[in-house]
């Protein structure tokens, strides 16, 4: 067995126990390469089939290729998605232009709140990993937020060998990590290996590709001439470009991310 | 910082730990050498977060021991000595650090390790290696020093590069916990992940605790048709027989390795700071089981730092305590010694909703 599978017997293991300890759950899905690996994830787990619905969280402010991506998807792996937003600020022009923990606040993190209380999930599957970002590094697999959606990172529960925290209490929600041990390169040797489509701007026209995705005023691409797969993986081999550099939420300020994950960010 | 960077920056991303100069939880960090690719977990050392520093070292192949060459063997290097040989790793690297501030000087390193040595053995610990370093000057970290000629072994690098990677149990009797049922476009497929041996198809397995036995028709796998499966796959199998099976059960295969009993002996670590009495009905989780159980008897309670005996025949177990317990449980439990396979021989405890405990069973 080598490292890509352990890695996905780890993942599918994980996903099938908080389904079996939840069962109303929902998988959110950015369309980003790391949530659309965890639905492959999913359908492997479930022998092809998500037997619960995908949730986009959308902010308005996305990509079109990722609206493309995600509708010829939906329908290519009979997906039940709910896309939801945050209708109200949106109308009311909430936008990265004003202060960005605000906007990402109530775009992204209250639109959530909104989906989880109006479908009553009790678990939600991310495809966060730890080498994303230091506060993430902190994660557990599965990961409590309380009735006010916060994540209380000091006082987080132990979780020894494959014994996850159990039945969350009705106030609550579990946040659940199948991908915390995978690494950026791992995602992409395992995407080339399943042959998992991603979204066409991770690959670099004009010397420029985005190592992340999300809304489009808020991510910029990085210097790159990597346009396949195997250029992609030689790439994150070599470089020492962090990840979420194009991002616009790590250069805020030192804490923001802490701030907006305490908050229930996802 | 003279452009230095303090290591602990790096892990430290809470602006509580980065405020308070300490760790708080535990942190994974990814680097690779030529030889493989690792994850360092780093565990807090405060007392006040055993618990995740239980967390990280339960996920880990292989400890790192930090001792401060200025300090030596303190309280919770002792504790943390102890819960790693509790959670049975073997493959133990202790690091002198600090060794600029006793000018490199062999006579400390000697002595300390001397000193180490000692209480490691006497916790059934038997490293590997002793590495004098300074991780802030980078003394023998990745690169032979300098500054210490007299040490000729590995440094920590090339240390790490000499470990061995765990690898699922493949030789032993089959142990495949069922962790869910499920009816998928008619067929009923028990999934779950083998931790130890070898399922194939028209493999004949017997099911524990009832004892049934069954033929195994196929193995189930996504876009995937294979006759065969080993230890640490996660799988779905469809059986000949219409037999019941359900979460917890355990197909395997004749060998005697598996005990059923309603009566476990276990070394266990409290981790609440709700303490236990005796009289309370707590939950227990073994892989995939789950049963109620009472705690019939603790013939010790120890301090998980000095490893002294507290009390004798107690009736509580407080925080950060190891109990020598006797477990009577409610439904029958499949199980192994922690020695013989793992993954049947460690359970945690859980009250409500939360783990409070981790055990081993002896």
């Amino acid at each position: 067995m080598d490292h890509l599978d352990k890695l996905e017997n780890n993942s599918i293991y994980i996903i099938r126990e908080a389904y079996n300890q939840f069962q109303k759950v929902a998988s959110l899905w950015s369309i980003g390469k790391d949530s659309t690996t965890l639905l492959h994830l999913i359908r492997k787990a479930f022998l092809g089939e998500v037997p619960f619905p995908v949730v986009h969280i959308d902010t308005s402010y996305k990509f079109k290729e990722i609206y493309k991506f995600r509708d010829e998807y939906t329908k290519k792996w009979n997906l039940k998605l709910i896309v939801h937003r945050n209708e109200e600020a949106i109308a009311n022009g909430m936008g990265p232009n004003k202060a960005k923990l605000e906007c990402c606040t109530q775009l992204k993190t209250n639109a959530l709140k909104d989906a989880i209380n109006k479908y009553g999930f009790r678990a939600l599957y991310l495809g966060i990993r730890r080498d994303e970002h230091g506060i993430r590094a902190k994660e557990r697999v599965f990961s409590p937020r309380d009735e006010d959606f916060e994540w209380d990172y000091k006082n987080q529960p132990p979780e020894l060998w494959d014994q996850y925290k159990s039945k969350a209490k009705e106030e609550e929600h579990l946040r659940v990590h199948p991908l915390l041990g995978w690494t950026e390169l791992d995602i992409w040797e395992y995407i080339k290996r399943e042959e998992i489509p991603v979204v066409g701007l991770y690959f670099a026209k004009n010397g420029k590709r985005f190592r992340s995705i999300g809304c489009q005023p808020c991510v910029s691409p990085v210097e790159s001439n990597a346009d396949t797969l195997d250029k992609i993986i030689q790439e994150l081999k070599e470089t020492d470009v962090s990840e979420r550099s194009g991002r616009a939420q790590d250069k805020e300020s030192d804490y923001m991310m802490q701030k907006l994950r305490a908050l229930g960010y996802m | 910082m003279d452009g230095k960077i303090e290591f602990a920056f790096i892990m430290d991303h809470l602006r509580e730990e980065r405020e308070q100069g300490i760790t708080i939880d535990t942190a994974h960090t990814f680097f690779h050498t030529e030889k493989r690719a690792y994850i360092i977990i780093d565990a807090p050392g405060h007392v006040e977060f055993v618990k995740n520093m239980l967390t990280g070292a339960s996920q880990a192949e292989a400890a790192l021991l930090i001792v401060d060459a200025n300090e030596g063997v303190g309280k919770q290097t002792r504790r943390h000595a102890n819960l790693v040989s509790m959670l049975g790793l073997t493959q133990i690297i202790v690091v002198i650090n600090k060794m600029d501030i006793v000018n490199y000087e062999e006579i400390y390193f000697n002595r300390l390790k001397e000193e180490v040595h000692k209480f490691l053995n006497s916790v059934n610990l038997d490293p590997d290696f002793y590495i004098p370093i300074s991780a802030l000057k980078g003394d023998n970290v990745a690169r032979h020093s300098e500054n210490m000629k007299w040490y000729k072994s590995m440094t920590v690098l090339e240390s790490l590069d000499s470990l061995v990677n765990e690898v699922p149990p493949e030789d032993k009797g089959l142990i495949f916990p069922i962790q869910d049922v499920y009816k998928i476009s008619g067929k009923r497929i028990a999934v779950g992940r083998i931790e130890a041996g070898t399922l194939y198809s028209g493999m004949e397995v017997r099911i524990l605790p009832g004892g049934g036995r069954t033929t195994v028709k196929s193995i189930e796998k996504f876009n995937e048709s294979t006759d065969n499966a080993v230890a640490g796959e996660s799988i779905g199998v469809m059986t000949n027989d219409p037999v019941f099976l359900e979460r917890g059960n355990v197909l395997c295969s004749e060998e005697k390795e598996l005990a059923i009993d309603d009566k476990i002996s276990s070394s266990l670590i409290w981790l609440s700071k709700k303490a236990f009495t005796k009289g309370e009905k707590i939950g227990l989780r073994l892989a995939t089981q789950e049963t109620k159980v009472d705690i019939s008897e603790i013939k010790e309670r120890i301090d998980s730092s000095s490893l002294k005996i507290l009390e004798k025949n107690a009736s509580s177990i407080d925080n950060l305590e190891i109990g020598e317990v006797e477990i009577k449980t409610k439904k029958p439990l499949v199980f192994t010694k922690f020695n013989a396979v793992k993954e049947m021989g460690r359970f945690v405890l859980v009250r409500g909703n939360d783990v409070v405990a981790g055990g081993i069973i002896t």
